[in-house]
């Protein structure tokens, strides 16, 4: 296989945001089954420092049970993101990939459980190992790579109440973070940060 | 004293039986590197389950390769962090229940601690270090052990972390990786360069064949994070990243792909060398840490720098490392390849200079998957 034949392969070109089948989708967390996703908002980041403040800002905001999808490809920012998250929860231990492992926990203001399904091949594999466990405790969950852990949303190894940030490389160093949420907590989640992300911005200049 | 060491962190499934810290009497590992080489990467699910019905058959293999009974056995040692919950307690469930049954000491051992205690092993295998017999002060030394004080590098898909050791037991954590860990860095640009898994045998094997008449061809970039022994991979990686694409495009807006798409025809048209950009890239790797570990050689004033972990068998970091020490006197040392990747033997080999200090672990030990070795005061 050629370098360009495999770069594309690797990178497995799909729409940016496929079109959430959320109709469709067993709702956990409203009886009536009536789950609705926000807007999506849209971030920049100018660089990696930008793009962990980002994270940061999240961080402060999180609560016990919330569940942060990440999807983007390699070099796209979701370990720098992560890192703010951790940096925003309290956390003074150093973050780093848990590509190898799959998890690293972290004791901050709340337990982070740091995921990264790199090496994941699909959401069968979450459910045997026992991962939601994890989803279901008392920390934050954020997973790197999540579409490895779901061929769709339906089926996905989380429940059905979550933020997403999907990363898109638009430069060397400029990143899209492109925000949605699904579930009662995961839209106010996303409410909040679209604020917190507008009031910093505004602060910088 | 004989020690029945089980390793079942991450992905492999091991068992050994070592004589006072050094004497292999087996190893034995459940290797998967073949299922592994499918997905271009491990698979945790198959791991998991395969660890689940290897942990017996693979038990029983190191007892009797070893031709050792139960009752020959003086502690049994297990590793219980740092890893995958799930699979650290497939072998410190089955370590208690053993230690238990047979009434033989328990003991805890940290991984990465056993990773550096790979280098007291000892092997008729030439690829090794040679030993150098070198009286020590130290109360269990024996000839060809790794002397004190010594640094050590371990580098591996899930560490690379720079360590002091004054004296066995002691560690001081220098710095690690802020990101990426050094072989984890090597697998992912295996894969974009598309020259499989694992990716730091490929990158190596690549680098060989780069055209020295376009030396400069590619310059990657170095962190060098000054005034820390901390690492940095990830902006490397995202450098060859862009490289390998060829050429930067502006925001778009449809992002991702159209950047994806547009630096691929550039690409085709520039020509891309990939034993270049692999050569460049294990350069720029290997810099950072012989840079790094140099100077805490100097600034510690160890005796000996052992390397561990599987990219510890990287040739040249060996020999960067082997000739920027030689000048100091400081010698450098590395395990055989058997013992740089996950293995069973390293586990018993620590235990036994915990074991002979009389420490011990209660039944109550649980698994503790962020386990890490105590900060260093010193390094700035």
């Amino acid at each position: 296989m050629s370098i360009l034949e495999n770069i594309a392969a690797y990178w497995k070109p799909e729409p940016i945001m496929p079109t959430p089948k959320m109709n469709s989708m067993p709702d956990l967390t409203t009886p009536s089954g009536s789950a609705t996703t926000s807007a999506p908002v849209e971030l920049q980041s100018a660089s990696v420092a930008e793009t962990r403040q980002l994270g940061e800002l999240l961080g402060r905001l999180l609560a016990s049970g919330d569940l942060i999808l990440l999807r983007g490809n390699l070099g796209a920012g979701k370990t720098a993101f992560t890192q703010g998250v951790a940096c925003g929860l309290g956390i003074t231990a150093p973050v780093n990939s848990p590509t190898f492992t799959v998890l690293k926990e972290y004791a901050g203001r709340l337990p982070l459980y740091h995921f990264d399904l790199y090496r994941i091949e699909g959401p069968g594999e979450l459910f045997d190992l026992g991962f939601e466990d994890y989803f279901l405790g008392a920390g934050v969950s954020i997973v790197e790579w999540a579409e490895r852990g779901a061929t769709d949303d339906a089926t996905a190894a989380w429940p059905n109440d979550w933020l997403r940030v999907t990363f898109t490389t638009t430069g060397p160093d400029t990143r899209l973070l492109r925000c949605d949420a699904v579930g009662e907590r995961g839209r106010a989640l996303l409410a909040a940060f679209a604020c917190a992300a507008e009031d910093d911005q505004r602060k910088a200049g | 004293m004989l020690i029945l060491g089980i390793e079942s962190s991450c992905d492999e499934t091991g068992a050994a039986i070592v004589a006072d810290g050094r004497i292999i009497h087996s190893n034995v590992v459940a290797s998967q590197a073949s299922i592994h080489e499918q997905y271009g990467g491990v698979v945790p699910e198959v791991a998991s389950r395969h660890q689940l019905s290897a942990i017996l058959p693979v038990l029983e293999t190191a007892l009797a390769e070893a031709g050792a009974t139960w009752s020959d056995l003086d502690g049994i040692a297990v590793t219980y962090g740092p890893g995958l919950a799930g699979s650290l307690l497939v072998g410190l469930t089955s370590a208690k229940a053993l230690a238990l049954a047979r009434n033989l000491p328990l003991i805890g051992i940290n991984h990465l601690e056993a990773h550096i205690y790979a280098n007291w092993l000892r092997t008729n295998d030439t690829s090794a270090s040679p030993s150098t017999a070198i009286a020590a002060a130290d109360g269990d030394h024996q000839p060809g052990d790794p002397v004190f004080p010594l640094l050590a590098l371990v580098i591996s898909g899930a560490h690379t972390e720079l360590v002091f050791i004054p004296h066995h037991g002691r560690y001081e954590l220098l710095g690690q990786t802020r990101d990426d860990a050094a072989g984890e860095a090597f697998d992912k640009v295996a894969r974009i360069l598309g020259l499989g898994y694992p990716g730091g045998p490929a990158i190596e094997r690549a680098a060989l064949q780069r055209d020295a008449s376009i030396p400069h061809a590619y310059t990657m970039p170095r962190a060098w994070l000054p005034g820390t022994y901390d690492f940095s991979f990830s902006g490397l990686k995202t450098a060859v990243l862009h490289m390998a694409q060829g050429a930067q495009v502006g925001a778009t807006a449809d992002g991702a792909n159209r950047y994806m798409r547009e630096g691929a025809a550039a690409a085709s048209q520039g020509g891309i060398s990939v034993p270049n950009l692999a050569a460049a890239f294990q350069e720029s790797v290997v810099d950072v840490l012989a840079t790094k570990t140099l100077r805490a050689a100097q600034e510690l004033g160890v005796r000996q720098v052992v390397l561990a972990g599987g990219v510890a068998a990287n040739q040249p970091l060996r020999a960067r490392l082997a000739a920027d020490l030689a000048p100091l006197g400081i010698a450098l040392r590395y395990p055989p390849i058997a013992f740089c990747t996950d293995n069973a033997a390293m586990i018993a080999a620590a235990a036994y200079f915990h074991l002979r200090l009389g420490e011990r672990s209660g039944f109550d030990l649980d698994v503790r998957p962020g386990l890490q070795l105590p900060f260093a005061a010193v390094g700035s």
